[in-house]
């Protein structure tokens, strides 16, 4: 393999992992809040995607993203509170259960509205074709992109979850409801709050990859898997452990393949998620306790 | 009072009139469709196309004066359900005919359950194995793979390419595809120097791309019907690599063609004439029945017509020649689907026989490029 293969293989594995970090990082907020794993969150994703295409139509590119972000988070908010809210102390697998079963109804809606087309939004510099020259490996300028958002992020929900007292209460309600409770906290409607902030977060991780990756009805679930990988092995509500993670499984996946049959590379990133999970439960970089009562 | 009266009277009216429409006679015929799912890009216009047409045949007064009922199950693109939906037609609802499965995958699955209760299948999928080999109640509408690749071979010899690779998809399609490119390279002098199979539902194929950038290859083949064939494209050009990308008839599908942008430009495939309606010269045998269903489905359904509901007009349409040709039990309406000839349908002009239940020959295919975002036939 020569010098400038090999940085393409790296660059190969960058745009991998940004983008399931991109999407991992969403699952962060609501399990901070309430300890849950949402399995909606993929769903977020479509529709930020497909709702800044059809936003694009007759805005501009920013504003329509900016639509599409709000539109997730009313999306998000009304999902807790027609479904979830009202449930008098859930249990996680309940829970559980419910998201899943709303991310079958969203999907089965947006098929009804957008159909089974694949839709895709314009690239924000550049086209289809355009890369940029790095060592001698192209790299779409989209792919900066989505590393941009990604490191946005990342800096925006850990100032908020450790230097606001909004986020500091949501952690508190993660750690232990009934403590927060007495203390005051209005849980419920932190819950909702994490919903829409979550919901906003994949709607925009959407956005910035829809380019790269298209937009189709049932493009959440195969997101969210990668994206609930990344989550977990790097620690689940650690979100730079997240964006560290996929970076990690995008580069093993390219080199993967760059040895393999294309046919291995979910075998070996699976096989990793296995491993981790039998000997650091918390993930590579959560905290050592993370299991909840 | 007046009202129990009046209730009664319709109550009975409705008891009186209702046997009367239970016995007009009505055709039944069948469909299992991947109306959802990974697949809905193929069951999805099937089934609207199957919709409209038996709307149509039944403003005309149905198949010999009879009316004819579509049953559409969808199977989501799962076999699983494709066998239990075709055993419920075939035992239950008691359908003359099964249109469909919409992929090859689900066809192979019911395929020997066609023939043990000897119940017509005319598929709109469309690997070789569904009629090669023969069964003598399956049928299909889409070409045949081999002669998508064998139309790819003969343009490559043209253009003096000796070394492919070769990209497909994991699914049913990209697998039968990738068996006949790699099983008919050495007939046309043609070396495989590397071949890829990636999963239907990636979001990204830079590194597999990057090994073809590896590799000696003068020309790329993406064998696939998914969406992710659209991102091989894209790949390809934006690592620079300025090579033909040839696909399979499995791209004919506009919107391919805008998700991959600008770097679909002059990628070539194989495919029905059913995409360059419009540009066909009148003389062309299959120009009106082509602008006719073209222009029926866009202006009906508001979106663009694809192959895939094209494979599913010619399964219904042959169902109903056949159906007026004296089949009107299972048993004859096989025999009359195998007699068919000269049938003018959207993938091509069938001819049926004993020994070819597809019918269509290599002139069925149309080499089409990708011009300014359009289909336009490949300048020879």
């Amino acid at each position: 393999m020569t010098g400038a293969l090999a940085i393409q293989y790296l660059v190969a594995g960058l745009t991998y992992g940004t983008i399931y970090a991109v999407v991992g990082m969403g699952f962060n907020i609501i399990y901070n809040t309430t300890g849950i794993i949402n399995f909606a969150q993929g769903e977020f994703v479509m529709l930020g995607g497909m709702i800044a295409v059809s936003l694009h139509a007759i805005l501009p590119l920013p504003l329509a993203i900016a639509g599409a972000v709000l539109a997730t988070m009313v999306v998000g908010a009304l999902i807790e509170l027609v479904f979830i809210h009202w449930l008098s102390r859930p249990t996680v697998l309940r829970m559980i259960i419910v998201t899943i079963g709303i991310s079958i109804l969203i999907r089965e809606v947006a098929l009804l509205i957008w159909g089974h087309n694949v839709r895709v939004l314009p690239y924000f510099t550049g086209n289809e074709i355009s890369a940029i020259d790095l060592l001698g490996a192209r790299i779409s300028p989209q792919v900066l992109w989505v590393v941009a958002v990604c490191a946005a992020m990342v800096a925006l929900t850990t100032a908020f979850f450790q230097w606001t007292m909004l986020g500091r209460q949501m952690r508190a309600c993660a750690s232990n409801q009934v403590g927060a409770a007495v203390c005051g906290l209005p849980i419920r409607r932190l819950v909702t709050l994490s919903f829409v902030l979550s919901a906003g977060m994949g709607a925009l991780a959407g956005c910035v990859v829809c380019p790269i990756t298209y937009t189709q009805y049932g493009m959440g679930t195969g997101l969210a898997i990668k994206g609930f990988t990344v989550a977990i092995l790097g620690g689940l509500g650690n979100s730079l452990g997240a964006v560290a993670a996929g970076l990690l499984l995008g580069i093993i996946e390219s080199f993967t393949v760059s040895q393999l049959p294309t046919a291995f590379k979910d075998t070996v990133s699976i096989a990793i998620l296995l491993g981790v999970l039998l000997l650091r439960p918390s993930g590579l970089f959560g905290a050592r306790v993370a299991t909840r009562a | 009072m007046k009202k129990f009266l009046a209730a009664s009277l319709a109550l009975l009216s409705s008891v009186l009139f209702a046997p009367g429409t239970l016995a007009e006679e009505t055709v039944k015929v069948g469909a299992i469709l991947a109306v959802t799912g990974p697949a809905s890009f193929l069951g999805s216009p099937e089934a609207r196309t199957l919709e409209m047409m038996v709307a149509d045949l039944n403003a005309k007064g149905g198949l010999n004066g009879k009316k004819v009922v579509l049953v559409v199950k969808d199977s989501g693109a799962s076999a699983e359900k494709a066998v239990s939906f075709a055993k419920q037609l075939i035992e239950e609802e008691k359908v003359i005919a099964i249109i469909g499965p919409s992929t090859s995958g689900e066809t192979m699955a019911i395929k020997a359950l066609a023939e043990e209760s000897k119940t017509p299948l005319i598929s709109c999928a469309a690997a070789e194995v569904i009629v090669n080999p023969l069964a003598r109640y399956v049928f299909k509408t889409p070409q045949k793979d081999s002669q998508a690749v064998i139309r790819i071979y003969q343009q490559m010899k043209v253009m003096g390419l000796t070394k492919v690779a070769i990209f497909s998809s994991n699914t049913g399609f990209g697998k039968a595809g990738k068996e006949q490119l790699e099983k008919l390279a050495p007939e046309y002098g043609i070396q495989v120097v590397l071949s890829e199979v990636y999963d239907s539902k990636a979001t990204d194929l830079t590194a597999e791309v990057t090994k073809l950038k590896a590799s000696n290859a003068q020309a790329v083949v993406n064998w696939s019907i998914e969406p992710a064939q659209a991102i091989v494209i894209k790949n390809v050009r934006q690592l620079g690599l300025t090579m033909p990308i040839f696909q399979s008839h499995g791209f004919g599908n506009i919107g391919y063609v805008k998700a991959a942008g600008a770097a679909a430009e002059g990628v070539i495939f194989p495919a029905g004439r059913l995409l360059i309606a419009d540009q066909l010269p009148a003389s062309n045998p299959q120009k009106k029945v082509l602008v006719a269903y073209k222009s029926e489905y866009e202006g009906k359904f508001k979106e663009d017509v694809s192959t895939f509901g094209g494979h599913g007009y010619d399964a219904m349409l042959l169902f109903a020649e056949a159906y007026k040709k004296g089949g009107t039990d299972r048993a004859k309406l096989r025999d009359a689907l195998e007699t068919l000839t000269g049938v003018v349908g959207t993938a091509g002009i069938f001819n049926m026989s004993a020994t070819d239940h597809n019918g269509l020959g290599l002139d069925a295919f149309e080499m089409l490029t990708v011009k300014d975002g359009r289909f336009v036939p490949l300048a020879r």
